[in-house]
């Protein structure tokens, strides 16, 4: 039984390296996610889709180390308070910084592009990894999509928008 | 926003991420060539999309942290061992008395943890058909001078053909002492046995050879400079101890 966990350990790093930006981050992140998944395997119902359901035991680990502030992030709510950071020409060029940008979205931007665009989940998928509907998911989507879009482009001034 | 730009909104990005059947996609491509502002903005997001799966595709073919195996999860792994331990004292303490029981838990072996460690790292990685070492052979300077500034003594593999054995390579890994390093050997029948290195505990002097069993795995431990060592295998315990006879000599050489 423990090999259908083991088997979605590489995703979750991935994934988990693009959300926090940081490889110790990341790790711990997996390793608690891993913690409550072998201590609630008893209540994955068996045949149902384990991609989806230890995605979203990480997602809540991942909201977890936010509150307690073990990870440092922007919610959307707190946008408004936002310092645009200014990148340099450099920043816009160079792909490791794509990193950078992704940890200057909020994080709920973040995990639905990074879901989307990385681990090529369905929208009715991620809508059930974060538990939000599937509108939402797409808002967030066009959003955040177009957010890193500016900030790639090195936070060009007419796309600085902070209206919601 | 009326509802046709709604619409349009949610297409858009579906076609970004190619989950459009071919009339809508059709109509999709039919508006971008209308609209080059939103086409530039399908340009970006693909982009993003591919950017992401170069920067981040290579962790899937990282080698896992140790603790990430269940193997690692520790209720498993030491449950023999705590059961063994548990019995024992029950055992003495029922015959001497209570007056004992301190004074056995004061004589727990002192390099468990250290076997403990040399007896996982072997479980998790002989196993592995991809990434049985982080170093191969082939690199063995390199192995050397690596493993020897991580753990600051001079570590190197024996070599040990005579045994029968081929070294495959080392890896580093995190020990109780600070950083570890383990050098797998294979023989021609393709059986793994891992010679595990740390530095040893402050408070141990040289240490002759002894014997442990952790699960399925014997471990032959010793302490010898400023290291200790451990070899392990899925072997009988007179082969094992052959090879560690063999380690020995040949680092004393």
């Amino acid at each position: 039984m423990d090999a259908v966990i083991t088997e979605q350990i590489p995703r979750l790093r991935r994934y988990a390296r693009a959300l926090t930006g940081d490889r110790s981050s990341a790790d711990d992140l997996v390793q608690d996610t891993l913690e409550r998944a072998w201590g609630k395997l008893h209540l994955w119902r068996r045949g149902s889709d384990m991609r989806a359901w230890m995605f979203s035991i990480m997602h809540n680990t991942f909201i977890n180390h936010i509150r307690k502030k073990q990870l440092d992030a922007v919610s959307m709510d707190d946008e408004a308070l936002e310092i645009p950071t200014r990148a340099t020409q450099e920043d816009a060029l160079q792909m490791r910084d794509l990193s950078s940008a992704i940890g200057k979205l909020a994080y709920e931007y973040r995990e639905v592009i990074l879901l989307i665009g990385l681990e090529q989940m369905s929208y009715e998928e991620v809508a059930q990894v974060l538990g939000i509907p599937l509108g939402t998911v797409m808002s967030r989507l066009s959003r955040g999509r177009e957010r890193l879009r500016n900030i790639m482009a090195g936070e060009s001034a007419p796309m600085l928008r902070r209206v919601k | 926003m009326n509802r046709k730009t709604q619409l349009a909104e949610d297409d858009l990005q579906a076609y970004v991420d190619g989950r459009l059947d071919a009339a809508r996609r059709a109509e999709v491509e039919a508006w971008l060539l209308q609209h080059p502002s939103d086409a530039s903005r399908v340009a970006a997001y693909r982009q993003q999309n591919d950017a992401l799966q170069a920067l981040f595709n290579p962790v899937l073919n990282e080698p896992l942290p140790l603790q990430m195996y269940p193997q690692a999860r520790h209720r498993n792994f030491a449950q023999p061992l705590r059961y063994a331990a548990m019995l024992g004292g029950m055992v003495l303490s029922g015959l001497l008395g209570w007056g004992l029981h301190g004074a056995e838990k004061s004589r727990q072996p002192p390099m468990a943890a250290m076997v403990r460690q040399a007896a996982l790292a072997h479980v998790v990685y002989t196993p592995e058909m991809l990434h049985p070492v982080e170093v191969g052979r082939e690199q063995e300077q390199h192995l050397v001078k690596w493993l020897s500034k991580r753990l600051g003594s001079d570590v190197k593999p024996p070599h040990l053909a005579e045994a029968g054995y081929e070294l495959m390579g080392g890896r580093l890994l995190p020990g109780s002492q600070g950083p570890a390093a383990q050098f797998m050997y294979q023989d021609a029948r393709g059986l793994r046995l891992t010679l595990y290195l740390s530095n040893k505990p402050a408070d141990k002097g040289e240490a002759a050879f002894r014997y442990a069993q952790e699960g399925k795995v014997s471990v032959f431990y010793w302490i010898d400079g400023d290291l200790s060592y451990a070899l392990s295998g899925e072997v009988e315990k007179a082969d094992l101890l052959r090879v560690a006879t063999a380690v020995y000599q040949e680092l004393n050489r």
